[in-house]
């Protein structure tokens, strides 16, 4: 079964503890960042923070909110990044976590490009840089620990479990509160499903979380991948009727192998 | 030295400095990485060099598989003096791209590493795996006109071997080769869009589409004809060769129909997505959409249809630049312009980006110059001179 987590924004109180056990598991150094007003810190997710806390400070039916989002990879139930990637360094495992392997990468980036949720880094300050992102602690989770950020949340902001019994405790957890949640799990249908689910007290694109359809990305490349058999079959039959064609329209005489030699060097 | 105004090949010196100049970007790109020579950040992966010498590169060598495909399996002999200069030309092209791609890879030491994990679903293996084989296919293509011009060569060394042989070899697999290559054009050409289908939420409406790789490929094929006129007018005015203006309204037809189709397909599918409104509403995409389709496609549909300008050597020049832009354009616009940025990102290239594939360019125009001086370009002169 797959596993998943569960972030509920309205029992995160922006510590960032997760940001800082994230850090050490992964041996990720500190990064040099220029004082924006907020205690919001790092700006971005980076290759050497591949989770952080944003801070959002917004209004919505009339009150005002002070809400945070943990931002890591989502572990798409589709990745795009595993499907773009030519040398498969990206693996969905079937315990729900994204892996990449950097024994694979040559570094042409598609995965950052082809990713909804803008989440794979690149090491741009290395001479020889590989990608980084959250591996949902894919190491740990093989060894029965919880992922460094789940571990270390004091408030239960961050839930560990199987992703189907996540998704029925979000549901519970709107229901009993209605209040307090948008109707809304993120992560339930977006882009296929992903391993990570949100609940919010705000709607998701207030919380600048990508508004993506329902339908995994990967489908039309899916489609348009397996139309390549039968294009090259028909493609390298087509051609080679036309010039059987033009050959015996050419030659009215008859011959019947067409003459390759002849052929080139016929001058016009 | 002596200094001779009239020999003095300006155009040899200005090519060569660009390629020193990208020479030494290269150089600081290695050792320093692409974060200290390059704009590119983790909002903005794909900079400049996917977008030029990548998408532009391959669709602009489309000439290579278009042209031998008219005239070795159409059998429209009348193209022939153009096939071997666009096959060079495509040849360079993918040449281009591989060297390109060296560089915006960031461990292009590693770039063997896709011959052994293949990832089968990925439209960007396709397309690596095909413009490895496209550039072999190539070469083979293009390798009778060095055949040709080594055994008329009379040096003790080279006129010991019968170079008559391997041509010989080359010329009965000419055919297979051709559909090769035109199986492997349509394969990749399109699968650069497929590679862009991956994309439904950042790519804007206006041009994603699931029909894209087959606008890309109908692109390639229209541009295609268009390069070979522009750079036969180019070589023309260097080497002499004047194509015939029978050859150059030919394709100048060509290349309207198939532009005609583009536009009709790129029409039919914002109706039957119910997106046709966009052109009018979606500012300022409309504006780059309204650019590309006007600059690349309705302006040379009208200039190549009217025979006023199918009869005049410069106008058909010009039509055959507005293509090529149009489509530089297009492929800016899906692969970059088009395709949003990670909030709180920028990107407009460094310099070390423009002169590496500025370097790029010239070095490709360096060889054509080369192989003019050197090669027998036109077969009819390779009958001559061998036979």
């Amino acid at each position: 079964m797959s596993k998943g987590v569960l972030y509920d924004a309205n029992k995160c109180i922006g510590c960032r503890a997760c940001q800082v056990a994230c850090k050490q598991w992964n041996e990720m150094p500190a990064e040099t960042t220029t004082n924006t007003g907020s205690c919001e810190n790092p700006p971005k997710v980076s290759a050497y923070t591949l989770t952080k806390i944003r801070f959002n400070e917004l209004e919505h039916d009339g009150k005002f909110h002070w809400v945070f989002t943990k931002i890591q990879c989502m572990h798409c139930e589709h990745p795009a990044c595993a499907e773009a990637c030519l040398v498969g360094a990206f693996q969905k495992t079937p315990e729900g976590a994204v892996v990449y392997d950097d024994n694979k990468c040559i570094g042409c980036r598609y995965c950052m490009v082809a990713c909804p949720f803008g989440i794979p880094c690149y090491q741009w300050d290395d001479p020889m840089p590989w990608v980084r992102k959250c591996s949902f602690c894919a190491d740990r989770q093989s060894a029965g620990l919880k992922p460094a950020c789940v571990t270390t949340c004091p408030t239960g902001a961050l839930k560990y479990g199987e992703r189907d019994d996540l998704i029925d405790e979000a549901h519970q957890r709107i229901a009993a509160n209605r209040d307090k949640y948008v109707d809304h799990v993120y992560g339930e249908h977006e882009v296929g499903g992903t391993s990570w689910l949100y609940l919010s007290p705000v709607p998701f694109e207030k919380l600048g979380m990508p508004v993506v359809g329902q339908e995994a990305v990967t489908v039309n490349v899916e489609r348009a991948m397996g139309a390549v058999p039968p294009v090259l079959v028909g493609v390298a039959a087509i051609m080679s009727g036309v010039y059987w064609l033009v050959k015996r329209r050419q030659q009215p005489g008859g011959e019947g192998a067409p003459n390759d030699k002849e052929q080139v060097e016929v001058p016009k | 030295m002596i200094i001779n105004k009239r020999s003095i090949p300006v155009g040899t010196i200005i090519l060569t400095v660009v390629v020193l100049l990208g020479l030494v970007a290269m150089i600081l790109r290695y050792v320093y990485g692409l974060g200290a020579t390059t704009n590119m950040s983790d909002g903005r992966a794909w900079g400049l060099w996917i977008s030029f010498d990548l998408y532009c590169g391959v669709a602009l060598a489309a000439g290579g598989f278009t042209l031998a495909g008219i005239v070795y399996i159409f059998g429209r002999e009348k193209y022939h003096a153009v096939a071997r200069p666009a096959i060079l030309t495509a040849f360079l092209g993918y040449t281009l791209v591989i060297l390109a791609l060296l560089v915006d890879l960031g461990q292009p030491w590693y770039i063997w590493r896709f011959l052994f994990n293949w990832n089968i679903h990925s439209p960007l293996f396709e397309v690596s795996l095909c413009v490895m084989l496209y550039t072999i296919v190539l070469a083979l293509e293009f390798s009778p006109a060095v055949f040709e011009r080594l055994s008329s060569l009379d040096y003790p060394l080279i006129r010991r071997f019968n170079w008559r042989i391997p041509l010989r070899v080359i010329r009965s697999i000419q055919i297979p080769l051709v559909i090769a290559g035109i199986v492997l054009s349509t394969l990749h050409q399109s699968s650069l869009g497929s590679m862009l289908l991956m994309m439904p939420e950042t790519l804007h409406p206006l041009w994603y589409t699931p029909i894209l790789p087959i606008l890309f490929l109908f692109s390639a094929i229209a541009v295609g004809p268009a390069m070979v006129m522009f750079e036969s007018a180019l070589s023309s005015r260097v080497f002499g060769h004047k194509l015939s203006i029978d050859v150059m309204s030919g394709l100048g037809k060509a290349t309207a129909y198939v532009l005609g189709l583009y536009l009709l397909l790129k029409i039919v599918d914002l109706l039957a997505r119910g997106d046709l409104a966009l052109v009018a509403t979606a500012y300022p995409h409309n504006l780059l959409w309204w650019g590309e389709i006007i600059i690349g496609v309705i302006l040379p549909i009208i200039f190549f249809s009217m025979s006023s300008i199918r009869r005049n050597r410069t106008m058909l020049f010009w039509s055959a630049v507005l293509v090529v832009l149009g489509l530089v354009f297009n492929r800016f616009n899906v692969s970059m312009l088009a395709l949003e940025i990670r909030p709180g990102f920028t990107y407009v290239p460094h310099w070390m980006e423009f002169a590496i594939s500025a370097a790029l360019v010239a070095d490709a125009m360096l060889v054509i110059f080369l192989a003019h001086r050197l090669l027998p370009m036109h077969e009819e002169e390779a009958a001559v001179e061998s036979g």
